[in-house]
């Protein structure tokens, strides 16, 4: 598309600076509640990356895909919290969390291996509550996770003297805590995206999409069709793993009660209806369907304002407009608001296919 | 093109039975596909051609018997393993992946003849540029070869129908197959692409790699195959040179319902 270099790094570094400036002028003309927003936008394209390699590549409905995210954030608050007065560095403990959800994501995944379809999100839907339950349980007879209370007084994230907890002023900026999760869930959303173009554009990739597509031609043509769904799983769940131990630190307070079936409902929703297996795709649905329910707030003001009283509450307006976006979606664009489209390759003399997947 | 020299045996299917509850597919079928030969199945609708495609290929693991691959025992080998080990197959029912481009259905097929994981798909050394490099390449050979190079961009499932049987031939080539089983590759083509079919499956013996063939269309079989087996319930009722079976009596009955034409 962009042919000239010098043009390109400058559409980057445009990008970047926009990206850079964007919290800072987000707070000065929306409201710091818009910047947490922001921050709660970008935990979810995290989380929806994952879910989109498991559903959008490898083509494997999982109804429970919130359970990782529990796990990363559980793993997390357990290790730097007062809860058993552990409190190890997120350096240490982000890392950890990706591989203890990625040790959940094969062994949930392992049962599920012989199922397809319906089954498989049935299955999974149900492993999603025994986590929820599990942990919404495991206070008695050995308290672990305080149940229903949830873990209260987690770490924020801190390197040295800098907890990302306080508000700093450097430069004549005001850099609060919003602002500073904003740059390191950004990073970490970049990385997501980054590793999930290059897996999509890969080896890996063309063997998980080959295995949505046609199960038994892919085993055929020498695809392990076992290990490959593992893989995705344990992938996915990666992605929610970080995210979770993001989520905890951001939060500083988590209970079972973040992690719902109407969660893992949420985040396969923004990767449908953004454009299941597009990460672009993705990456718009999570920040819509984030954004969305917050701008609809707004409603209820105005309602006040121009007719005098509330007739409809914000959040019934939030579920009519979604049921009614996801009818309007199913009828006109259903591949999602940005489909993934047959990669175009540098082909001589090929234009490339952009039709969407029907 | 005839194989005069005898050449040994590159799959030896040794009394392979297969039951679906009351229905014996197949019963006891033997059959010795020699190296570099083209290999007719033959038989009427439900004689167990394709289940004896799906056993040979790991889809169904036989009741009794074995298939013997290269000297080695096949039984028990999960499809990827027989496909690693050499067999690579088309199906009967076109079974491409369909928004696929062409180019990605072969490059797909080059998978069990590469190495690169997670770490080298998100690294993108260069190690992992030179074997993508290789799949492309060799995945525009292919789609040359079969002579649908020009549609390489497209999504498979908006290919001609033709075009997706050669697009199937590809994928499977691109397995580096020492055996290539092709399950009824000229059903629903005109007369044309049906010669057009028979020379690439020349080409592709020509270049070493050994054709099994079931189809219906006797002129084709007759034509191409070295040796053809015939199914009929299950059974194998003969097997020799095509113009031998031809005249056979079991044959002709099994075809035409014991009534001599």
């Amino acid at each position: 598309m962009v042919t000239s270099p010098r043009l390109r790094w400058a559409i980057w570094l445009l990008a970047a600076a926009v990206l850079l400036a964007a919290p800072f002028a987000i707070d000065a003309v929306l409201g710091r509640a818009w910047v947490r927003i922001v921050d709660v936008a970008l935990l979810f394209i995290l989380l929806a990356l994952g879910l989109n390699i498991v559903v959008g590549f490898a083509g494997l409905l999982d109804l429970g895909y919130i359970a990782f995210f529990a796990v990363g954030a559980y793993c997390y608050a357990l290790l730097a919290s007062p809860q058993f007065d552990i409190h190890w560095s997120f350096v240490l403990l982000l890392p950890l969390g990706a591989l203890v959800t990625a040790v959940f994501g094969v062994l949930l995944g392992a049962p599920t291996l012989r199922l397809r379809g319906d089954y498989l999100a049935i299955v999974t839907l149900g492993f999603g509550e025994i986590i929820r339950i599990l942990l919404n349980n495991l206070n008695r007879p050995v308290n672990i996770t305080n149940g229903p209370q949830g873990i209260t007084l987690i770490d924020p994230l801190a390197v040295g003297g800098i907890a990302l907890n306080k508000t700093y002023s450097v430069a004549g900026l005001t850099i609060a805590p919003v602002h500073g999760y904003y740059f390191v869930f950004l990073a970490c959303a970049l990385a997501a995206i980054f590793v999930s173009l290059r897996l999509e554009d890969s080896r890996i990739g063309r063997a998980w999409i080959a295995i949505r597509e046609d199960e038994v031609a892919a085993a055929a043509m020498g695809i392990n069709t076992r290990d490959l769904k593992l893989l995705a799983f344990a992938m996915g769940a990666t992605f929610g793993g970080v995210a979770g131990g993001l989520f905890a630190s951001f939060q500083g307070f988590v209970s079972p009660e973040s992690f719902t079936l109407l969660d893992s409902i949420m985040v396969l929703c923004m990767v449908v209806l953004g454009g299941m297996g597009n990460v672009g795709g993705v990456v718009l649905g999570a920040a819509l369907l984030t954004a969305l329910p917050e701008a609809l707030r707004y409603t209820g003001p105005l309602q006040e304002d121009w007719l005098g009283e509330v007739y409809v509450d914000p959040s019934d307006l939030r579920m009519l407009l979604f049921g009614l976006a996801l009818v309007l979606m199913m009828q006109f664009r259903p591949a999602g608001l940005w489909p993934s489209s047959t990669r175009r390759r540098e082909l001589t003399g090929a234009s490339g296919a952009t039709e969407g997947r029907a | 093109m005839s194989a005069s020299t005898v050449r040994a045996a590159l799959l030896e299917a040794r009394a392979i039975s297969k039951r679906f509850g009351g229905l014996s597919a197949l019963a006891e079928v033997s059959l010795t596909v020699a190296r570099g030969e083209i290999f007719g199945l033959i038989g009427p609708n439900g004689a167990g051609k394709t289940t004896l495609f799906n056993v040979l290929t790991g889809l169904h693991a036989p009741d009794a018997g074995e298939c013997v691959f290269e000297g080695e025992p096949l039984t028990g080998l999960k499809p990827y393993r027989i496909a690693a080990r050499g067999i690579a197959r088309t199906f009967q029912n076109i079974r491409l992946f369909a928004n696929m481009s062409a180019l990605e259905n072969v490059m797909v097929g080059r998978h069990v003849r590469t190495r690169a994981g997670v770490p080298g798909a998100v690294l993108r050394g260069a190690a992992t540029r030179t074997e993508e490099r290789e799949i492309t390449h060799r995945a525009l050979e292919l789609l040359d070869y079969v002579g649908i190079a020009a549609r390489a961009a497209q999504p498979a499932y908006g290919l001609a129908y033709g075009d997706q049987r050669r697009l199937e031939i590809a994928r499977a080539l691109a397995t580096d197959p020492k055996l290539l089983a092709l399950d009824e590759p000229a059903a629903g083509m005109n007369a044309t692409e049906r010669a057009e079919l028979a020379r690439l499956l020349e080409r592709i013996r020509a270049s070493g790699v050994t054709l099994l063939l079931i189809e219906h269309d006797v002129r084709l079989v007759m034509g191409l195959c070295d040796r053809v087996a015939v199914l009929d319930y299950g059974r194998k009722i003969a097997e020799g040179a095509p113009p031998a079976v031809q005249r056979d009596p079991a044959v002709i009955e099994a075809y035409l319902g014991g009534e001599i034409a």
